[in-house]
């Protein structure tokens, strides 16, 4: 449900990077959300064609490309993507880790028609 | 069309963080309460933790060391309000109108509700959930979160931002421990990776075990609050 506050905020960077380009026009928005933010693409998909009806992002197409979670142990260096049961290094066992990806939750660019 | 965006020349790049908003908002919002030097805790939890529980008993300890407000966020009704209210706080309701979070906005709105020069300790009830509070950050100066012995030791790993974010986590309910199956070494292996060296309270609202732990944490925290802001 907090995908609605979300897609407003998407919106509001898309539309404030286009005016300052000039756009006529947003084809295609392009999103980057690590797996561990719990941001589902459909809904936002979905709040989208209502938020941005009747601006310059309209007819915009949404791409999300999502960064898989990445942990890095810390005992022997081995980086792998954890399993939703457990977050155990799947090599020496050791639960000495960092978070190298996965938090990700920016846009990156727009596409835009002038 | 593969994701590139460097190669088009009517590509903008924009690279820019979605919850900026929220984020500029809840800046705003810290600046206000350190203005007025008012320390605060966002308390988070899934519905059921014990939010109100704790807030309860931690404004019937601390009523006569410091004046305390509770906001409370709800998605309708002000039971929760009502409670930390007879238990001596100041309290505000804030009814998200099935919103499932506060955001910094909604924060700033009920701030001006208050009067913060006569407020030292301020503790916000986020509403029951441990998915969409992760995201907005509200400007508290600590967010805390309520795990719940019923809840299972696997909600580390299923909801591991919520357990990312915060600066303290207590664990309550734990007068339950001999009647529920609840791995304590498993959730401690999660939330150690997730979040290195937590703060933790183990305790039971019901039959005040811990409890002592929790508020003496509290009181530091105000208390070295207060020396930060008076130095400045």
């Amino acid at each position: 449900m907090h995908e609605l506050p979300i897609t407003e905020n998407i919106l509001e960077i898309t539309l404030r990077h286009a005016k300052q380009a000039g756009a006529r026009q947003v084809t295609k928005i392009y999103l980057v959300i690590g797996s561990l933010s719990s941001i589902i693409d459909d809904s936002i998909q979905f709040y989208w064609d209502i938020v941005a009806k009747g601006t310059v992002a309209e007819c915009a197409q949404l791409d999300f490309r999502r960064v898989p979670s990445e942990f890095l142990c810390l005992d022997c260096d081995n980086r792998f993507h954890p399993g939703s049961e457990d977050f155990l290094c799947p090599k020496c066992g050791s639960q000495r880790i960092k978070i190298t990806a996965g938090q990700e939750f920016y846009l990156e660019a727009i596409d835009i028609d002038t | 069309m593969t994701h590139n965006p460097e190669q088009d020349p009517k590509r903008i790049r924009v690279i820019e963080n979605i919850m900026n908003a929220n984020d500029r908002l809840s800046e705003a919002n810290r600046a206000d309460l350190d203005r007025a030097k008012v320390f605060s805790i966002n308390l988070m939890a899934s519905p059921g933790a014990g939010k109100t529980s704790i807030i309860e008993q931690t404004v019937h300890a601390m009523v006569n060391k410091f004046r305390l407000a509770v906001i409370d966020g709800d998605i309708a009704t002000s039971l929760d309000a009502d409670r930390a209210m007879a238990a001596g706080a100041t309290a505000i309701q804030i009814n998200t109108g099935g919103q499932c979070h506060l955001d910094a906005a909604m924060l700033q709105s009920a701030l001006r509700q208050l009067e913060l020069d006569t407020i030292d300790l301020l503790i916000v009830e986020n509403v029951g959930n441990l998915v969409c509070p992760a995201s907005f950050k509200l400007g508290t100066h600590k967010a805390v979160l309520i795990a719940s012995i019923p809840e299972g030791d696997d909600k580390p790993y299923k909801y591991p931002s919520m357990y990312q974010g915060v600066d303290a986590l207590v664990i309550n309910k734990i007068d339950l421990l001999p009647y529920i199956h609840f791995d304590m070494a498993n959730f401690q292996r999660g939330v150690e990776i997730l979040n290195p060296g937590l703060t933790t309270f183990p305790l039971s609202c019901r039959t005040g075990e811990g409890v002592s732990a929790w508020l003496t944490w509290i009181t530091q925290q105000v208390e070295a609050f207060y020396q930060s802001v008076s130095r400045h």
